[in-house]
């Protein structure tokens, strides 16, 4: 079958898709889109983790079919969708923020900066996941940064350091909102 | 394979009743793991996430009507008043990811004993809204687990609707596992209180071939309850009343030992959650003037 939705803001078309077929297959075999990891294939790991009509899903549980007409947002649109909400913000006079076309999502920038990255492999899950996150809640507490990561496994970090990386994002954020 | 997929409820029950075989797939977190792993092959799957009014909900006098589709995040940010023992079984499924696809419609479908809506359900007392081409019909929930994974449904039927009494008194769940997040239930129990009544009811989970409700444990405390004035007086439950409430919500069970636990410790388990969900419950009974509210 024929599967039609807007991927990371562009409408995106993929054919022949077998009917059982996940919404990850379709992102990363067919779309070329390799950004969400596929490992567990049963939402346990979070390393799929998309926005599908802007909630975060486990991507390997979504069917294709079901994605049809709706929206995605994977890891390789966050920094354009990072950049995209901070231009619609700069039209509030409060706010003066230049980062049009980023290469990185501010969240990105922060587990660059935090080292919360080692082999890598959860990292796309966890940005996505993270970003969310701070769209809703600018402010969180650990409690609030543990419970919406409680879905993504990192065997690598210990999780300490993607706390410092969320906790960074947020207080950068902060910060900009108050110059 | 084909892939059904209705705009609307009558076209759904039209192609259930021509497929009768077609698997509903609505968050798709039991159903895409099956086909992820090659364990199921259904010819038809009937996609349900197009129909808008599966995922709305509304609370009514007497109850609240949940669309089948309504996720767990629903539950457990908009209905903590109405339905405060399912919301607290919705914030312990899995994580957020699963808590935004996975329903109780989807649980009731699935109808595993692990699935940590039941216990909840059980306790509030709740009926499952099932309907076909020939007609609709409401299933008590105490009736509608028939055995491992397996309902009360006809292979024509369609859950639409799940309608839960709203609680009249707390309510409380706790569940067993290794951690917080992404737990399938060793054991889990729901209970609430209902003052309007006067009864208490119960819902195990995980350690029997259905979920199930403790009925001799509730007798027993019905009666002590009565008996001893607690309803009018508020008093502390006295501790043996609590102990043997426990001991008997633990020979309610039929647990199996597998990967998560032995069927000796779901026993344990559960009579330890019993006690713990009664006393914080009477405590919450007695300490808020009897209001409605629930613990969290």
């Amino acid at each position: 079958m024929r599967v039609t939705f807007t991927v990371n803001g562009r409408t995106r078309q993929a054919d022949d898709v077998w009917e059982g077929e996940s919404l990850l297959y379709v992102l990363r075999e067919r779309l070329g889109l390799p950004g969400s990891k596929n490992a567990c294939e049963q939402g346990e790991c979070g390393s799929c983790t998309v926005r599908l009509d802007g909630v975060p899903v486990c991507a390997c549980l979504v069917a294709a079919g079901q994605a049809e007409g709706r929206e995605v947002l994977t890891v390789e649109g966050q920094a354009a969708h990072a950049a995209r909400r901070s231009r619609d913000r700069d039209q509030d006079p409060r706010q003066h923020e230049d980062t049009p076309n980023a290469a990185l999502s501010p969240v990105q920038q922060a587990f660059v900066d935090a080292g919360a990255v080692q082999c890598g492999f959860c990292t796309p899950g966890l940005i996505v996941a993270a970003g969310h996150l701070l769209e809703h809640n600018p402010d969180p507490s650990d409690e609030d940064i543990r419970e919406a990561l409680s879905g993504n496994l990192c065997r690598c970090t210990g999780y300490g350091t993607i706390m410092d990386a969320v906790r960074l994002a947020a207080a950068r954020k902060s910060e900009e909102v108050r110059a | 394979m084909d892939f059904l997929r209705p705009a609307g409820w009558e076209e759904a029950l039209a192609a259930k009743a021509e497929h009768p075989g077609a698997v509903p797939i609505a968050g798709g977190t039991d159903v895409m793991v099956d086909l992820n792993f090659g364990r199921r092959r259904p010819a038809h799957l009937l996609d349900l996430t197009r129909i808008r009014d599966l995922f709305e909900w509304e609370a009514g006098e007497e109850s609240v009507r949940l669309g089948a589709c309504v996720p767990y995040t629903t539950i457990l940010e908009r209905l903590r008043t109405e339905l405060p023992g399912l919301a607290l079984a919705s914030h312990t499924v899995a994580s957020p990811q699963i808590r935004n696809r996975g329903s109780i419609g989807g649980n009731l479908g699935t109808a595993s004993p692990a699935g940590d809506a039941h216990p909840a359900l059980l306790a509030a007392g709740a009926e499952v809204e099932a309907e076909s081409v020939r007609g609709v019909r409401r299933i008590p929930v105490d009736a509608f687990y028939t055995g491992v994974k397996r309902n009360a449904l006809a292979p024509d039927e369609l859950i639409r609707a799940v309608h839960v009494q709203k609680a009249d008194g707390p309510q409380q769940y706790a569940k067993a596992g290794p951690r917080n997040a992404m737990v399938i239930a060793v054991c889990a129990l729901g209970l609430a209180l209902h003052p309007a009544t006067r009864t208490v009811r119960t819902g195990i989970g995980s350690a029997a071939p259905t979920p199930v409700r403790a009925a001799a444990a509730e007798e027993f405390l019905n009666a002590a309850l009565d008996e001893g004035g607690y309803w009018d007086s508020g008093a502390a439950l006295d501790a043996s009343v609590a102990g043997h409430f426990a001991e008997l919500c633990a020979a309610a069970c039929a647990p199996i030992d597998d990967v998560r636990g032995t069927a000796r410790y779901r026993r344990h388990a559960v009579g330890v959650l019993a006690r713990r969900t009664l006393i914080w419950a009477w405590e919450s009974y007695r300490g808020t003037g009897r209001t409605t509210e629930g613990a969290s």
